[in-house]
C-alpha cells in the first residue's frame, strides 16, 4: 500500500478535494443515522450496521476541523482496511463523491513541510485539472486506543 | 515439505486429537470391564489411521511408534494378549506420548526421543510376550465388526468437537458467523416488508398472508442457524474419566465418575469457557470431597467414591451439576479459616447458608495453601467469578458426611442475549435481563443527595444503593434531570446493585451480540452491540463495568 496508487476515488470535505487509493474502498453509501459510541473523541461520529458486523464511521469534516458534523446529503465511503491483526472495516463520512481518477505512477508528490497537524493521515499530493488532490494514507486511520 | 500437502495438515491434527480422545474414553472404560472386541477394534482403528495419516505427510516418528501399537492391539485383538492393568495404563501413556508427538510436529518442533524409545520398549516387550503365547480364545474373538455400533457416548475431544461420525462434517466457525449475519439481515428485510405492508391501505389479503409466512419461516431460520452452533457438552465432559482417574490414583483414593445428560447442547461460546470452572470442581471433590478409602468404610460408607456430572436443560438455561457423596464442607474448618483470615467475627456462628456463602469469598483460600490445606474453598471466588462472567450463577448444597452439590446455572449461549431496551433522550441502550432486578419510579424526593459528592441514593429492599445516571456516564443528552421524571432501573453486577437512571423503558428482544473490537476498539460500559429490527445499533450494557466506572466518576467527585 506503500506504492502509489493507479487508480483514487476522489471526494470533497468543507471545499477541498481528497482522494483515497480505490482498492480499499469496500463501498459508497448515503448517509444514515449512526448510534453514538459514549465517550469517543469528537471525530468518531458513531457506529453503523453493515450487513451484520458493527462499523465506526468517522466524521472526515470533525476530523480536519473544517466545520460543523454535516449529516443531511452527506455520503459514506466505506473502507476495508488490512490492519495488523485482520482487516478492518470503517466508514468515512464525507460531504460527496467526485470521482475516479487514474495516476501516472509519478503523479504523487510529497507534502511541504510546514508543521501542519496531521501529516501522516496524507500520503501526498496529486495535481487533477485545476484541484489539488489531497492523497489520504489508508494506514491513517488508527482506531486503538490511543488517547483513553 | 509442498506447500499443497501443508494444507490438509491441520485437519489431519484435528482429526488424529480428535481420535485420540476416542482411543483414551475407550481404554478409560477397559477399566470397567469393557473390552469386547468391539472397544479393541476402535482403538486398533485409530492406531492404524493414524499411522496411515502420519505416514502420508513423511512424520516417521509417529508412524514407527503407531507401527509397535499397532503390533500390541493386533495381539490383543487375536486374544494373543489379554487386558489387565498395567497393559491399559501402557496404552494410556501411548495415548499420551501420541498426543505429545502431534502437537509438538504441529508447533514444528519434536518431542524428547528418549521418552518415545522408552515406552515403544515397553510395547515390543509386550509384542514379544505374546509371540511367546498360542491365542488364547483363538483367532475367533475378531469380530469382522467394521465399525462400532454406536458412537462411543463421550468420545468427543476438548476442542470442542463431537465424535468423528459419519453425519457431521467440520466447519469454520466464521461461516456460521456469515451466516447469522444474513439472516439477521433477512429478519431486517421481513421487518421492514411488514411495516411497510401496514402502510398500504387495503394490502391485498394474500400479500398479508404471504408476509406472515415469510415471518414465521425467517425465525425458524435463524433458530436453525444458532442451533447448528449447538455442542454435546459431552466434548468437555470426556476429559473427566481421565481427570479424576489419574487424580484418585495420585491421592489414594477409589473414585467412580458417572457422568449423565451428555447429549444435553449449547453454544459453543459457552462450551469453551465452562470446562475450567468444572475441572476445579471435579478437583475439589477429588481432593477435598471424597474420602479415603479406609475413612469411608469406617463412616459406613462403601470404599469407593462416586462424582456425578449431570447436565440438564432447564427453561432457557443449562445446568450442570458435580455431585459427590464424599464428607461435605467442613463446618469446623471453615468457620476456622474464616475466622483467621477475618471473614466472620470470633464467636460467629454461622449458619449453612452462611458457611456455603463463605468458601465464595475472595481471599478465603489463596493458590499457595491451596495443596495443603484443607477446606473446600480452594479458588472457589474465582470459579464464581467466571461463572458470573458467563452471565451464570453457582450455588452449593451440602450434608455433613453425605456429599456436596454444586449446581451452576449457565446460559445456552452468549451470541444472544435477552435484553431490555432502555430509552436515554435520543438513544436506546440495551440491558441484559439477567442483570436487572426490577424497574421503579421514584416519588419526587425519594432519593437522597448524599452531602458533598453530587450523587444519590434511592432505598431498596432495606439497602441502599447509589444511583448511576447513564446520562453522565455516557455524556449523553437526557430528557429528564429529576430522578422521579424517568425511570430508576435496579441492576446488579459483579454483586454490587445500584440504580440505573434512564428516560424510559422500552420492549425487550433477543438480541444477537456483535462484537465491538472487531472493526472497532473495547468501549467501557458497553459489552457489545445488536441490531435493532429497524436495522440500527443499539449497544449493549455492560453493568459490573458501569457499576465500576460509577464508582470511579464518584471517587474522582469527592477528591
Amino acid at each position: 500500500m506503500s506504492a502509489a496508487p493507479a487508480q483514487i476515488l476522489t471526494f470533497c470535505i468543507g471545499g477541498e478535494t481528497y482522494g483515497i487509493d480505490i482498492l480499499c474502498v469496500h463501498e459508497i453509501r448515503g448517509w444514515s443515522p449512526v448510534t453514538r459510541i459514549p465517550n469517543a473523541p469528537p471525530d468518531h461520529a458513531g457506529v453503523l450496521n453493515l450487513r451484520g458486523t458493527i462499523v465506526p464511521v468517522i466524521d472526515m469534516r470533525v476530523r480536519f476541523g473544517v466545520g460543523q458534523a454535516k449529516t443531511a446529503g452527506a455520503v459514506i465511503i466505506v473502507l476495508s482496511l488490512e490492519a495488523a491483526r485482520e482487516r478492518r472495516e470503517l466508514g468515512l463520512v464525507v460531504d460527496s463523491v467526485a470521482d475516479v481518477v487514474e495516476l501516472a505512477p509519478d503523479a504523487v508528490r510529497a507534502v511541504p513541510r510546514f508543521g501542519a497537524r496531521d501529516h501522516d493521515s496524507l500520503l501526498g499530493l496529486v495535481t487533477h485539472g485545476e484541484r489539488t488532490v489531497m492523497l489520504l494514507a489508508p494506514t491513517g486511520f488508527q482506531l486503538e486506543e490511543r488517547e483513553t | 515439505m509442498s506447500v499443497d500437502l501443508s494444507r490438509f495438515h491441520d485437519s489431519f491434527f484435528d482429526e488424529s486429537l480428535e481420535s485420540l480422545a476416542t482411543m483414551e474414553a475407550t481404554l478409560l472404560r477397559f477399566e470397567a470391564g469393557a473390552t469386547g472386541p468391539e472397544a479393541i477394534h476402535t482403538v486398533f482403528r485409530v492406531a492404524h489411521s493414524l499411522k496411515g495419516g502420519a505416514g502420508m505427510f513423511g512424520f516417521d516418528a509417529i508412524v514407527s511408534f503407531t507401527h509397535t501399537l499397532e503390533s500390541v492391539l493386533d495381539a490383543l485383538r487375536a486374544g494373543r494378549l489379554a487386558v489387565d492393568a498395567p497393559l491399559t495404563d501402557l496404552l494410556l501413556g501411548s495415548v499420551d506420548l501420541l498426543r505429545g508427538m502431534l502437537e509438538a510436529t504441529r508447533a514444528g518442533g519434536s518431542i524428547d526421543a528418549q521418552r518415545v524409545a522408552d515406552l515403544q520398549f515397553d510395547l515390543e516387550l509386550q509384542v514379544a510376550r505374546s509371540r511367546g503365547k498360542e491365542p488364547r480364545n483363538g483367532p475367533a474373538t475378531v469380530a469382522p465388526d467394521p465399525a462400532p455400533k454406536e458412537p462411543p457416548a463421550n468420545a468427543a475431544n476438548a476442542a470442542g468437537g463431537d465424535a468423528p461420525d459419519a453425519g457431521s462434517i467440520r466447519v469454520d466457525v466464521g461461516k456460521l458467523d456469515d451466516l447469522l449475519n444474513a439472516v439477521g439481515e433477512l429478519v431486517i428485510t421481513q421487518t421492514m416488508l411488514a411495516q411497510f405492508a401496514r402502510g398500504v391501505a387495503g394490502a391485498d389479503e394474500r400479500l398479508q398472508r404471504g408476509l406472515l409466512q415469510l415471518e414465521r419461516n425467517v425465525r425458524d431460520l435463524q433458530e436453525s442457524v444458532m442451533r447448528v452452533r449447538m455442542l454435546p457438552i459431552s466434548a468437555v465432559f470426556s476429559r473427566f474419566p481421565r481427570l479424576v482417574r489419574d487424580l484418585a490414583q495420585r491421592c489414594g483414593k477409589q473414585i467412580e465418575l458417572r457422568l449423565g445428560g451428555e447429549h444435553t447442547e449449547l453454544d459453543k461460546t459457552v462450551l469453551e469457557k465452562i470446562g475450567d470452572p468444572l475441572v476445579h470442581l471435579v478437583r475439589n471433590s477429588i481432593d477435598h470431597g471424597i474420602e479415603p478409602p479406609d475413612v469411608r468404610i469406617a463412616r459406613g460408607k462403601s470404599p469407593a467414591g462416586t462424582i456425578r456430572l449431570d447436565a440438564s436443560q432447564r427453561g432457557g438455561c443449562i445446568v450442570v451439576e458435580v455431585r459427590d457423596d464424599g464428607g461435605g464442607l467442613d463446618r469446623r474448618r471453615i468457620i476456622e479459616r474464616a475466622r483467621s483470615r477475618g471473614l466472620i467475627a470470633g464467636e460467629a456462628e454461622p449458619d449453612d447458608t452462611a458457611i456455603s456463602e463463605l468458601i465464595f469469598s475472595p481471599g478465603f483460600s489463596t493458590a499457595e495453601e491451596a495443596t495443603e490445606v484443607s477446606g473446600r474453598g480452594v479458588g472457589m471466588d474465582v470459579v464464581r467469578r467466571n461463572v458470573k462472567a458467563l452471565g451464570g450463577s453457582i450455588e452449593v448444597e451440602s450434608r455433613a458426611g453425605e456429599g456436596a452439590r454444586f449446581t451452576l446455572t449457565l446460559p445456552f449461549t452468549l451470541a444472544i442475549v435477552e435484553g431490555q431496551t432502555v430509552a436515554v433522550g435520543a438513544e436506546r441502550y440495551v440491558v441484559p435481563v439477567t442483570s436487572i432486578i426490577e424497574s421503579l419510579r421514584l416519588q419526587p424526593g425519594g432519593a437522597t443527595r448524599i452531602a458533598g459528592s453530587g450523587s444519590d441514593v434511592i432505598t431498596f429492599r432495606g439497602d441502599f444503593l447509589p444511583v448511576l445516571r447513564l446520562h453522565e456516564l455516557f455524556g449523553v443528552e437526557s430528557a429528564n434531570e429529576a430522578l422521579h421524571g424517568g425511570l430508576i432501573m435496579v441492576v446488579e453486577g459483579d454483586g454490587r446493585r445500584a440504580g440505573l437512571f434512564v428516560d424510559q423503558v422500552e420492549g425487550q428482544l433477543q438480541a444477537v451480540v456483535k462484537s465491538m473490537e472487531a472493526n472497532y476498539r473495547a468501549v467501557d460500559g458497553v459489552s457489545g452491540a445488536t441490531i435493532t429490527a429497524d436495522g440500527n445499533v443499539a449497544l449493549i450494557l455492560d453493568v459490573p463495568a458501569l457499576v465500576r466506572m460509577a464508582g470511579r466518576a464518584r471517587r474522582g467527585a469527592l477528591a
